[in-house]
């Protein structure tokens, strides 16, 4: 038990790249929480996809001891939250598990989308923030204007931001007093009801679903019998502990602590994010506010490549399920592609994630449809459809009117590539809401419908922009808009898994470019192949695939047998990779690449 | 002696050129001096090594290929024919085809090698146009070639010559009158080879970095291939291979021992060989490099680095991919012998109602409408 005034709860806010990772590794090394000889690049970033992508999926949390210059040992939780708005529910839900944070700024970078989206969720969740300029010691840096950057656009007094480098180390033990000396303690009262915050979760062989909390008030012990209030579940706990960073067990965790707790609790999703953790007897009757369950916002179906598989990729889904409850699935058919799941996901990151996974961890091929989101389809007997999968468009006699998601986006660019930016949010549909300066960069802020970002909006971002735009986002609601069911006809065969929703204004353009890069995506068979769009019953664009006309090999002798024998069996492998449509192959990347817009 | 189903060859590699051209991917190699002597030596050793291993054979056929075969001495083709006939007994009749460039000096040594005992001459003509020669890195001009020919014709009743059409920059019109005027060349028979860029040859370095211009695109390649069956069909010299045209009875029959997926043993650097031991198919490959082969051969007797068994499924892929080259088709029987299973009745079905295979009884045979797509069929057949 550590009192309050010595105990100090902190994250940290950083746009990807600028730093966040190393400035925790660095704080790790120098309260030695890790021998050096332990010590690895990343080391909260715990998953394979983490490390390798740079981000943060879970929530993690490490309990660093430091002796301040007072000469008083405090006790800092940093906790590590996921950076990508897709966990925008889970950043913020973290946020409010600690009073203050670290906001990392890259002094060359300056601020960006993400560092905003970020930092607003910190203030609203009234931290204190301490500004850190990393990377002061690169020769790009402009520490002086990167401060005026921050007053002026987040609005936060900038003069004594921390200048270090996280990478050689300047400036660290400065970081570690500003914590100290700038950063709130925790408030609680030790002796009224326990009530913790469930701040995440996740699934460990060994011990079950390990529960990441924060105290507030009260005490959490081994033995005690507590009870989740929002899905009423009962545990008794067996281990409390914290972690630094590996799990070390302590005998309680009192207000204004971080740490975990086990319970004999099976399933993830028998924990949701945000609930509040109290005891059975003599608990707390009043909840943290603010509690919701994270909902899916984006569907694809994800069909076994070999459908001998589909089995596997269904014990895969239910083991993923077991650790991340904000990922949904059901088992979905489709004429074209056999039988799948629909999956749903926080954000088209978060579907990368699991399907990289699912091919990674569990050895299984995929085929990934179209993402899509939600659309509301009102039909006229007054009933509202929550469709996720244009197949299941009702027929059009039917509907009265379809509403789909839209979102407010914040992008910012450098001056230059402005143009390029807006038009392809106008392009995407998109709303200007704003338009401002922040020195020499644009910020834009558009409402977009969330359909025309899911897929591939963020590659064309970076790539009209070389790479300099920044993105985020935040759902705004459900709009009306002259919605339509385009269907892909191959072979005078509809193909389910290439129907997509699509604005009436743009369903030519859009059926044009499908067929066109169908065309190019469809090899050549022994026959001609028609491809249509089509909206209803009426074809909105056409495109032949012309039958094969040459493809044989001019000479082959005694001593070619092999060679040829080993192409036709390469061949015969590839086939396994290609979806049988009546007597067409259509090879797994057309259902993605079909859709993508550039070009 | 068991009768080989299919017929027994022997292929007799020589590796070395003058040159090597842009085109060609075959195990051939440019050097300053060969000791002849060596060579007859290590084919002897070879050949009678490879004997010991498949005894109970009539040869039916021999062939020299290369590399450029006419650049060997007549004593060493003698010598090789000499262990030929020493390790087994061959038929009456046996074919003896040798690959000859056309160029004054190799014409010179033509009657020699008939005195060896060559009975057929493969010359490499390629094109019949000087411009297109020089593009392709041959050394012989067109007027050489016909001195060559003529010269052939008087030594060898059986004269064929290759030609490569689908070159750079050339166009239906051309290409049938340089067709017209190879079959009024002709005797009995003609390789037309569509030109194809391999990767690793000179062309396909020169194709990857987009230099190769002007090769006509498919849809005229398909053409030609076209107009290629009609004139020569009309010639009397109809294809009975998807690149080889004969009058009836002058085809080769060393090569339809590769179709109709006879045996042959491989002798001499690079060659491949298909050979039954106890019930067991087997695939043979010697060492690849001239060198190579001849120190395998002092030490072991023999150059193979080789020797897969080839189980039922590849021999079966194997029977179609050489069988159904042929107009006269595949057997279904054979295959299921071969294979231990049948082929998709389905597919079939398919393939004939779109009229590129034609289904006799027993036996399947590609259409000339399927010939020019037949990887697409066999891929169709087989998967």
């Amino acid at each position: 038990m550590t009192e309050l005034a010595k105990i100090r709860n902190f994250s940290i806010v950083a746009h990807i790249d600028h730093g966040k990772s190393t400035l925790a590794d660095r704080l790790i090394q120098l309260t030695s929480t890790v021998a050096d000889r332990d010590m690895k690049e990343q080391l909260l970033d715990s998953m394979d996809i983490e490390r390798e992508r740079g981000i943060t999926i879970k929530a993690n949390t490490v309990r660093l001891e430091y002796t301040a210059k007072d000469g008083e040992t405090y006790i800092l939780n940093l906790i590590d939250t996921p950076g990508h708005v897709d966990f925008a529910y889970e950043v913020s839900r973290s946020m409010r598990a600690v009073e203050g944070s670290l906001l990392v700024v890259d002094a060359s970078q300056g601020v960006e989308a993400q560092t905003l989206a970020n930092v607003y969720q910190a203030m609203e969740a009234d931290h204190e923030i301490v500004p850190v300029l990393n990377k002061v010691d690169l020769p790009a840096a402009e520490p002086a204007r990167v401060r005026e950057q921050i007053e002026d656009v987040i609005g936060i007094d900038a003069s004594d931001a921390v200048e270090i480098s996280a990478k050689t180390g300047i400036g660290v033990p400065d970081v570690l007093e500003a914590i100290v000396t700038r950063l709130p303690a925790p408030k609680g009262e030790r002796d009224a009801p326990l009530k913790a915050m469930l701040v995440d979760s996740w699934y460990d062989a060994y011990l079950g679903v390990v529960v990441l909390v924060r105290v507030i008030d009260g005490v959490l012990k081994k033995g005690d019998k507590i009870k989740m209030m929002a899905t009423g579940g009962l545990y008794p706990v067996e281990r409390v502990g914290v972690f630094r960073p590996g799990m070390q067990p302590i005998n309680e965790l009192g207000p204004g602590e971080m740490g975990f707790l086990t319970a004999s609790i099976k399933q993830v999703r028998d924990t949701r994010v945000g609930d509040t953790i109290t005891t059975e007897k003599k608990g707390t009757d009043k909840p943290l506010p603010g509690f919701k369950p994270s909902q899916p916002v984006v569907f694809c179906g994800l069909f076994p490549v070999d459908s001998a598989e589909f089995e596997d990729l269904r014990d895969a889904i239910e083991k993923l399920s077991l650790n991340d409850a904000s990922f949904s699935s059901e088992m979905e058919t489709s004429a074209a592609l056999g039988f799948g799941f629909r999956c749903g996901f926080l954000g088209l990151l978060h579907l990368e994630v699991i399907r990289d996974r699912l091919e990674r961890e569990y050895g299984i091929d995929l085929i990934t449809t179209a993402p899509s989101v939600i659309y509301h389809v009102y039909l006229r007997d007054g009933t509202m459809l929550e469709m996720h999968n244009p197949a299941d468009m009702p027929d059009v006699v039917k509907v009265d009117r379809v509403e789909e998601p839209r979102i407010k986006a914040t992008i910012l660019v450098p001056d230059e590539f402005l143009g390029d930016v807006l038009k392809l949010c106008q392009d995407r549909r998109g709303m200007q809401l704003d338009l401002t300066y922040v020195g020499t960069r644009a910020m834009v802020v558009y409402d977009l419908p969330l359909s025309e970002v899911v897929f591939d909006f963020y590659d064309r971002l970076k790539s009209v922009s070389k790479g300099y735009a920044s993105f985020d986002y935040e759902m705004i609601g459900y709009a009306e808009d002259q919605l339509v069911k385009m269907q892909v006809l191959v072979n005078e065969e509809p193909v389910d898994a290439l129907s997509i929703m699509v604005h009436r204004s743009r369903a030519e353009a859009r059926g044009r470019v499908m067929c066109e890069k169908l065309k190019e995506l469809i090899p050549q068979h022994l026959f001609k192949i028609p491809i249509q769009a089509a909206i209803g019953g009426r074809v909105i664009a056409r495109e032949t695939i012309s039958a094969l006309r040459k493809d044989v090999t001019a000479k082959c002798y005694g001593g070619d047998a092999t060679r040829k024998r080993k192409l036709l069996d390469k061949q015969k492998a590839g086939k396994k990779k290609m979806r049988q449509f009546g007597r067409v192959e259509i090879p797994q990347e057309a259902f993605i690449n079909a859709l993508k817009m550039d070009g | 002696m068991a009768e080989v189903e299919g017929g027994f060859g022997v292929y007799v590699h020589w590796p070395y050129c003058l040159a090597k051209c842009p085109y060609c991917d075959f195990n051939s190699h440019v050097t300053q001096s060969v000791d002849h002597a060596a060579w007859r030596d290590a084919y002897a050793r070879e050949i009678a090594w490879t004997a010991a291993q498949t005894p109970d054979r009539r040869v039916d056929t021999v062939f020299f290929g290369g590399g450029t075969p006419s650049l060997m001495e007549p004593e060493t083709v003698h010598s090789v024919l000499e262990a030929i006939r020493a390790a087994w007994p061959m038929a009456d009749g046996a074919e003896v085809s040798l690959e000859a460039n056309p160029t004054s000096v190799e014409a010179g040594k033509f009657r020699a090698f008939r005195d060896a005992g060559v009975n057929r001459i493969s010359m490499g003509v390629q094109a019949l146009n000087d411009a297109d020669l020089r593009r392709l890195g041959r050394m012989h001009s067109v007027a050489e070639a016909q001195a060559a020919f003529d010269i052939a014709r008087n030594a060898f009743d059986r004269v064929s010559f290759d030609l490569i059409y689908v070159r750079q920059g050339q166009t239906l019109d051309a290409w049938r009158e340089e067709l017209q005027q190879a079959l009024d060349m002709a005797v009995d028979h003609l390789s037309l080879y569509q030109l194809t860029i391999e990767p690793g040859t000179r062309f396909g370095d020169l194709a990857e970095r987009g230099k190769l211009r002007d090769l006509p695109p498919d849809d005229r390649a398909a053409d030609m291939y076209d107009l290629t069956q009609q004139i020569c069909t009309d010639a009397g010299m109809p294809a009975y291979e998807v690149s080889n045209h004969a009058r009836p009875g002058a085809e080769s029959r060393h090569n339809l021992v590769y179709w109709r997926y006879g045996e042959y043993a491989g002798i001499g650097p690079g060659a491949h060989g298909r050979i039954t031991r106890n019930g067991q198919r087997i695939a043979t490959d010697t060492a690849k490099a001239p060198q190579a082969w001849l120190e395998r051969v002092a030490k072991l007797g023999h150059g193979v680095t080789v020797e897969d068994a080839l189980d039922p499924a590849d021999q079966g892929t194997e029977y179609l991919l050489m069988a159904l080259r042929l107009r006269e088709g595949a057997s279904l029987r054979r295959y299921s012998a071969l294979s231990g299973a049948t082929l998709p009745t389905a597919a079939i079905a398919e393939l004939v109602d779109a009229r590129l295979l034609d289904q006799t009884g027993d036996k399947i045979a590609v259409t000339e409408a399927g010939r020019p797509v037949l990887n697409a069929v066999l891929r169709r057949l087989l998967t």
